[in-house]
């Protein structure tokens, strides 16, 4: 490897051997994309052209009308796809063409990351195959669907957790077999270097937009952005490039599922130990004996056990703060944002919406705060469904 | 002299080559996988591969997969599993005892208490499967310092340099891949063989053991005539631990007496 990935000595590269040599080749494809001219102009082409970007950043109307707080959400749910996700995958799909791969790999969790996989799929004629956990591909059929109209196979992994965390390592088998031919497109940005870089890289567009907006809407930088953190991609892509703005806080938001106090949540920076989970050395639930516990959040793009290596750093300076929302605060959200400004948020989402809410309500001065609207929530929708009907709030 | 250099010599001295089977400690149960591992042991295995159950096994194909999740979900801990093997070490004072585990399972806790707890139970070599050697300076450290060879992988489509690397930091013998994709028994025991062994000669890397793919004589006759030193059979000995039954210790004793058998040499 040229770069060593390590984010104050969080990340690395701890994969079996035989895929050490496939991601020195993918780094070295993303180092030379980086200060490729032709490369960074047919990727804005797309980002702008296909994608939709710039994506809007909307100053709710009515929600925290009644407080002293501006609430800004940067709408990455109207990007193509319905997520952030795709920002990250048309740069990766360049560079696998780049390294002249045929055939795609990719886990998914919500569905977010495995219908981005199988657009880029379509759109650059890869052979496609998506992991999904059996639990997820229960909890998100819609998705699952949407992944075989654009042409993907889509596999069941039921091993493990029946989750993410077990479709990334169905994903490492793949590609221990197949790195000759296929890409890795990993849909966070956690695991082995060059990952957490890379995909940082292409999420960054997200922040460097909400800095340029800000500045010609409010004439400033914001007082804090939020976003959810499950692996962590759409936060690092909206705090990064405000690492060097002490007055911006940054604030990651956590699901903390049925409560911190439970075991029933995915609060890996708050809660968690390091250890070295799909390639990082990063935080994450484990028991004493070092095995990787389940996680659990209602919303399954949350329901990690591991946390992308950057954010462990960032939060061990201090540098960004993170806090968790429970699933109960994230439907609130959810329902508080459709029924207020008439857009229907991710439930990853939601949790980020439900702390600025809180922070909105609690301001005692003028306060700027951005939240990353992450990803459209009609996927979230039979879920939602469900659990206001247990709480006795169904809803026509 | 290592327990691994002993049994080599040995083996060279008999014209065969070593037989090595795996297993997953603590499958199907703990008093169980003690019997499983004597039994190995009693039957003429040259050496053991012991599996430390870890609950994201991604270099495991689905037969190894299973069988750590028995091991798990019947207790096993890395202490109980350091336990039973420390049984094994006491009955058995020279069989060559190897652990492979996952970075994980070794840093937690430290490496340097995980090496000092291999190595007071009596384990000779730690492999991890996730542990690349461009990762692996304080880890080999670490593992040198607790007297436990650590043992790399040396898979197909590396470069010379990483070969050359792979040599230098292995210690006891090279685990050495010729198949791409995860532990499984297929048919599938690759060409290329004989350029990686010629490759580790060239640098000084211990002896050359073949592991994944290994399920029948064949494959261990195939890959001694190439020149290995030793073959590792994995999912073949835990597909009889799968299978169970009131003859598995019958079949898993037979199993490592004819695959032995295919170790001698053709023309010593």
């Amino acid at each position: 490897m040229k770069e060593q990935g390590r984010f104050g000595g969080f990340g690395g590269c701890y994969v079996p051997q035989i895929l050490y040599g496939v991601l020195e080749e993918l780094e070295a494809h993303f180092l030379a994309a980086r200060n490729d001219p032709a490369f960074q102009a047919e990727l804005r082409e797309l980002l702008v052209n296909y994608a939709g970007r710039p994506t809007p950043l909307y100053r709710c109307r009515n929600l925290c009308a009644d407080t002293k707080a501006r609430l800004y959400l940067k709408r990455e749910d109207l990007l193509h796809g319905g997520a952030h996700k795709t920002n990250q995958v048309l740069g990766q799909a360049l560079l696998a063409r780049r390294a002249k791969k045929t055939r795609l790999i990719a886990e998914t969790g919500a569905g977010q990351h495995g219908v981005a996989t199988a657009i880029v799929g379509a759109l650059f004629g890869f052979s496609t195959r998506i992991y999904m956990g059996e639990k997820d591909v229960a909890r998100q059929q819609s998705n699952v669907f949407r992944m075989k109209m654009l042409g993907a196979e889509v596999v069941s992994v039921t091993a493990g957790s029946r989750t993410l965390k077990d479709a990334i390592n169905e994903a490492l088998r793949d590609w221990a077999d197949s790195y000759r031919t296929t890409h890795y497109m990993l849909g966070t940005a956690a695991g082995a270097h060059p990952f957490p870089t890379m995909v940082r890289d292409f999420q960054k567009v997200i922040g460097e937009e909400i800095r340029e907006q800000m500045l010609s809407r409010e004439g400033r930088l914001p007082d804090a952005v939020l976003a959810c953190v499950g692996g962590g991609s759409n936060a690092i892509g909206a705090f990064h490039p405000f690492l060097g703005d002490p007055s911006v806080r940054l604030i990651g938001v956590e699901p903390a599922g049925r409560g911190a106090h439970t075991e029933e949540h995915g609060l890996t920076l708050q809660k968690g130990t390091p250890g070295v989970l799909h390639g990082a050395l990063t935080n994450i639930l484990q028991d004493a004996n070092g095995q990787v516990l389940e996680s659990y959040s209602i919303s399954a793009g949350l329901d990690y056990p591991g946390v992308g290596p950057e954010h462990v750093h960032l939060m061990k300076t201090g540098r960004a703060q993170y806090v968790g929302a429970t699933d109960d605060m994230a439907l609130d959200a959810f329902t508080a944002l459709c029924a207020g400004e008439g857009i229907i948020p991710a439930l990853e989402s939601s949790h980020a919406l439900a702390v600025a809410m809180d922070m909105a309500r609690r301001a005692d001065k003028e306060t700027v705060l951005v939240v990353n609207l992450s990803g459209r929530g009609d996927k979230d929708l039979d879920t939602v469904a469900k659990a206001l009907a247990a709480r006795g709030e169904a809803r026509p | 002299m290592s327990r691994y250099s002993d049994m080599f010599d040995r083996c060279a001295q008999e014209h065969r080559g070593a037989f090595i089977p795996f297993v997953v400690v603590g499958d199907p149960d703990m008093d169980t996988s003690i019997r499983i591992m004597e039994t190995l042991a009693a039957a003429g295995a040259d050496a053991l591969e012991l599996g430390i159950p870890f609950s994201d096994p991604v270099a495991d194909g689905p037969v190894i997969q299973a069988a750590a999740v028995r091991a798990l979900q019947a207790g096993a801990t890395p202490d109980r599993c350091f336990g039973a093997i420390a049984v094994i070490r006491k009955r058995f004072p020279a069989l060559p005892i190897g652990v492979l585990t996952y970075t994980n399972a070794v840093m937690h806790g430290g490496m340097a208490a995980y090496f000092l707890r291999a190595q007071s139970a009596g384990v000779d070599s730690v492999l991890s499967a996730d542990m690349p050697v461009a990762e692996a300076n304080d880890y080999i450290a670490a593992a040198r310092a607790a007297a436990i060879e650590p043992v790399f992988i040396a898979p197909p489509d590396v470069d010379e340099d990483t070969l050359r690397a792979i040599a230098a930091a292995t210690s006891g013998y090279t685990y050495v891949v010729t198949r791409r994709g995860v532990t499984g028994s297929d048919d599938r025991v690759s060409m290329e063989f004989k350029s990686i062994l010629s490759a580790l000669k060239r640098h000084g890397a211990p002896p050359p053991v073949m592991g994944f793919g290994i399920s029948t004589p064949d494959h261990v006759r195939s890959v001694i005539a190439a020149g290995a030193a030793g073959a590792i059979s994995g999912s073949a000995v835990v597909r009889i631990v799968e299978r169970g039954g009131a003859k598995m210790m019958d079949t898993l004793a037979a199993f490592v007496k004819e695959m032995k058998q295919a170790t001698i040499h053709s023309q010593a």
